[in-house]
């Protein structure tokens, strides 16, 4: 019984970890923007996956981001 | 209570080992002294600094306000503003921040030995650059995210504005061309370097299609593949360097690099970010911080002995890497590792519009400073753990210490920093490299060092590899930062162009971005021509006019926190940023003054160019370099003239700044504070997005 919950744990853990990366690459962008469209802007169409990195990353690099 | 005395015994157990280590390390003369004392002072002045002064500042000074919702919050629009998890924050913060400057700076303060650049990475970060990166990021929540420039111009009027984003705009001029001679640098005449570097173009390419058309947004994949690749590219540079056939492709003079380097530059500058800036970036950032993690493992586990004495007779100003004594030099030098004014321009703008708390400015601002200044503090391990004669034999240029390896080593022996040609050469072959002799700019010591220490802790046969992986390594984010500041440099200019024609000010009409990426490219890649040219290296002028540009930007900043701090009635405040600013302004004053004043010829740019024209007059100087004498001439008044310039925006800046406080204290009217109004938070106490 105690491995089973120790296992949850680490499992949980883990898919917290996962999370973690794909939140801090961008990597779930698309999700985020898709849960955010839905709500905010319900009835226009969403961007698919490719032009919304497109315009993700034009919108991204038109400041400062980087430094020396 | 209980609780509380052990909490306070730990404390005292930091501040006592901190004192005992930074102690060791400031008063350690002649024996050799542990890498593992640099880690252990840092640690426990990171920790005590942020635990107590920033604690203080948060609460006290800036009063940090958990119940008042920030700007992510309030203006939520799922893409720029977005209240982010304060982990994610901190990783796209460090991650913006962390650049090449606090890797090349350390490595050249080394030359006046470990100690003055390691206390002042430690002192001037705590007191200086952190209180910096978290007061503008405060500042910039309580003003819905605006830039430092808007803020300079909001809070200290027209004048203050038009100071910071012309400051702006010359340090990422300075800032590309030095960054683009370290790159040359470190790939003249070394075809493995090369050919790994020219790799990078289409791995980045290649990630970015994959990224855009074959598995759109799929960043993880992409950057794993291109990661992938990169290693394969550090390794496929060693064929080709042992290929008869292709070596020869990819052997080149500095000056033909260079050309390479400012065509790459315009490229990338009027391509889309898709195709090459973004996917670079992804790699640069996962390898940035894998490496950077990797050499603090390996430090740890290799525990080396620091070989550089504490003080060199260098601090008498008459160093080969670049003239100058140690005040005010080690201070410029440094720069971005202790101080850095371009951080004022991501904490305001960019990270604040995510901020989903005001508590987590400390951590973020002030956390993700000291974080930047442990890097600066291994790169002075990675300097200092090598010989120095060594050290110095790979950074003095050719021009002090003569062409020929005989004459090198004479000269850097007489010195009292005793090397061989036969030790250097069996190092370069070592290294995988034709020779180490004169490679100025930081970046191949800094590789040779990382590769000893990586060497030594995974496995001594593959140093060739460990070397060209940490060049690799530099390389892929010293463009990175290229890319992104020639785009930053002509959004900047299409803004001001757009004032006289608002055609020009269009960022999508193609003929403004071909005129505006043309112009900002040749201003870097002028400075960059000439320090190719220049037969002492160029670095030795260029480094010190980019440190003086950079304390320049965080006086700005600093100036707008004074001045924001006096008119919000902090007065007894104010000198948590009113100090590190009176410094600055010293250091950065003194520095301009004997750069542009100095008799010296390795110091004053004026004396440089009067000796040169002198000589050039006489007929003293050899057919090859009196035929680059005039421009070598030109461009050293040009600096005294750019030095000038720097110097008088600074006092303009201080100047303003101080008659708006004096007003606010008189009484009188000052442009308004302005905050945005306060309102309530209604995200829930430990809420998070994600």
């Amino acid at each position: 019984m105690d491995e089973f919950i120790r296992a949850g744990r680490m499992n949980s853990a883990l898919r917290g970890l996962w999370r973690f990366i794909r939140r801090l690459s961008g990597d779930d962008a698309y999700e985020r923007y898709l849960a955010h469209h839905a709500q905010a802007h319900p009835d226009e169409a969403a961007l698919g996956r490719g032009e919304f990195f497109k315009r993700e990353q034009e919108r991204k690099w038109n400041g400062v981001r980087r430094c020396c | 209570m209980g609780e509380s005395i052990s909490r306070r015994m730990a404390w005292l157990l930091v501040a006592v080992t901190g004192a005992g280590a930074v102690g060791g390390i400031a008063l350690n003369r002649g024996e050799s002294i542990n890498a593992l004392w640099f880690i252990a002072a840092a640690a426990c002045v990171y920790a005590l600094a942020y635990r107590f002064y920033g604690a203080w500042i948060a609460a006290r000074v800036l009063v940090l306000d958990e119940t008042r919702a920030t700007p992510a919050e309030r203006l939520d629009n799922g893409r720029d503003f977005v209240p982010t998890n304060k982990w994610v924050v901190f990783g796209h913060h460090f991650a913006a921040i962390a650049g090449p400057g606090p890797l090349i700076g350390p490595t050249l303060a080394a030359q006046f030995g470990y100690l003055p650049g390691t206390l002042w990475i430690l002192i001037g970060a705590v007191l200086g650059g952190c209180v910096q990166d978290m007061t503008i990021m405060f500042f910039s929540t309580r003003r819905d995210g605006r830039s430092l420039g808007q803020m300079a111009r909001d809070e200290l009027g027209p004048l203050g504005g038009a100071a910071a984003l012309t400051g702006t705009l010359m340090i990422m001029v300075i800032l590309i061309a030095v960054l683009g001679l370290v790159v040359v640098n470190a790939m003249k005449h070394s075809p493995w370097a090369t050919a790994t570097v020219a790799a990078t173009i289409p791995i980045a390419v290649l990630v970015g299609v994959y990224m855009r058309d074959l598995r759109p947004g799929r960043v993880l994949e992409g950057s794993l593949i291109g990661l992938a690749l990169l290693l394969f590219a550090v390794a496929g540079g060693g064929w080709i360097d042992h290929s008869e056939t292709l070596r020869p492709l990819f052997d080149h003079e500095g000056l033909t690099l260079a050309w390479f380097v400012i065509g790459y530059g315009f490229l990338a500058a009027i391509l889309p970010v898709w195709l090459l800036l973004a996917p670079r970036d992804y790699l640069s950032t996962f390898m940035k911080l894998g490496t950077i993690f990797l050499l603090a493992i390996a430090i740890v586990l290799l525990r080396p002995e620091i070989r550089m004495p504490a003080l060199t007779q260098f601090i008498d100003g008459s160093g080969p890497i670049f003239g100058g004594k140690l005040f005010p030099f080690v201070f410029i030098t440094i720069a971005c590792g202790a101080v850095s004014g371009f951080h004022s321009l991501i904490s305001s703008g960019t990270t604040p519009k995510l901020l989903a708390n005001e508590r987590d400015i400390r951590m973020i601002g002030y956390g993700g400073m000291v974080l930047e200044s442990f890097v600066a503090i291994m790169a002075m391990i990675a300097a200092t753990v090598l010989d120095p004669g060594v050290f110095f034999a790979i950074n003095s240029p050719a021009g002090v210490v003569g062409k020929e390896a005989a004459d090198a080593v004479a000269k850097i022996s007489s010195w009292g920093f005793p090397v061989t040609v036969e030790q250097m050469q069996m190092l370069a072959r070592e290294m995988g490299e034709k020779t180490l002799f004169a490679r100025t700019g930081g970046a191949p010591s800094l590789a040779v060092g990382m590769a000893s220490i990586f060497g030594s802790a995974f496995g001594d046969g593959l140093l060739a590899l460990w070397y060209h992986f940490a060049i690799m390594f530099e390389a892929v984010f010293i463009l990175t930062t290229l890319d992104a500041g020639t785009r930053v440099g002509r959004f900047m200019l299409q803004d001001f162009l757009g004032n006289f024609s608002p055609r020009l000010g269009q960022t999508s009409w193609y003929p403004s971005v071909l005129l505006t990426s043309a112009i900002i490219v040749a201003a870097w890649g002028y400075f960059l021509y000439i320090g190719v040219i220049d037969p002492n290296g160029g670095v030795n002028i260029l480094w010190p006019l980019f440190g003086i540009s950079n304390q320049m930007l965080a006086a700005i900043a600093l100036s707008v926190a004074t001045g924001i701090l006096v008119k919000s009635g902090k007065l007894r405040y104010a000198w948590v940023a009113g100090v590190p600013l009176a410094w600055l302004a010293a250091v950065t004053t003194t520095a301009a003054y004997e750069k542009i004043m100095s008799a010296d010829v390795r110091i004053g740019f004026f004396a440089a160019a009067n000796d040169l024209a002198a000589k050039l007059a006489a007929g003293k100087l050899p057919p090859e370099k009196a035929a680059v004498a005039p421009q070598l001439i030109f461009n050293q008044q040009l600096d005294a003239w750019l030095t000038l310039f720097f110097v008088a925006v600074l006092w303009v800046v201080i100047f303003d700044m101080l008659r708006v406080c004096a007003r606010h204290l008189q009484g009188k009217t000052v442009v308004p504070l302005s905050e945005a109004p306060h309102e309530p938070s209604r995200l829930v106490e430990d809420w998070v997005r994600d």
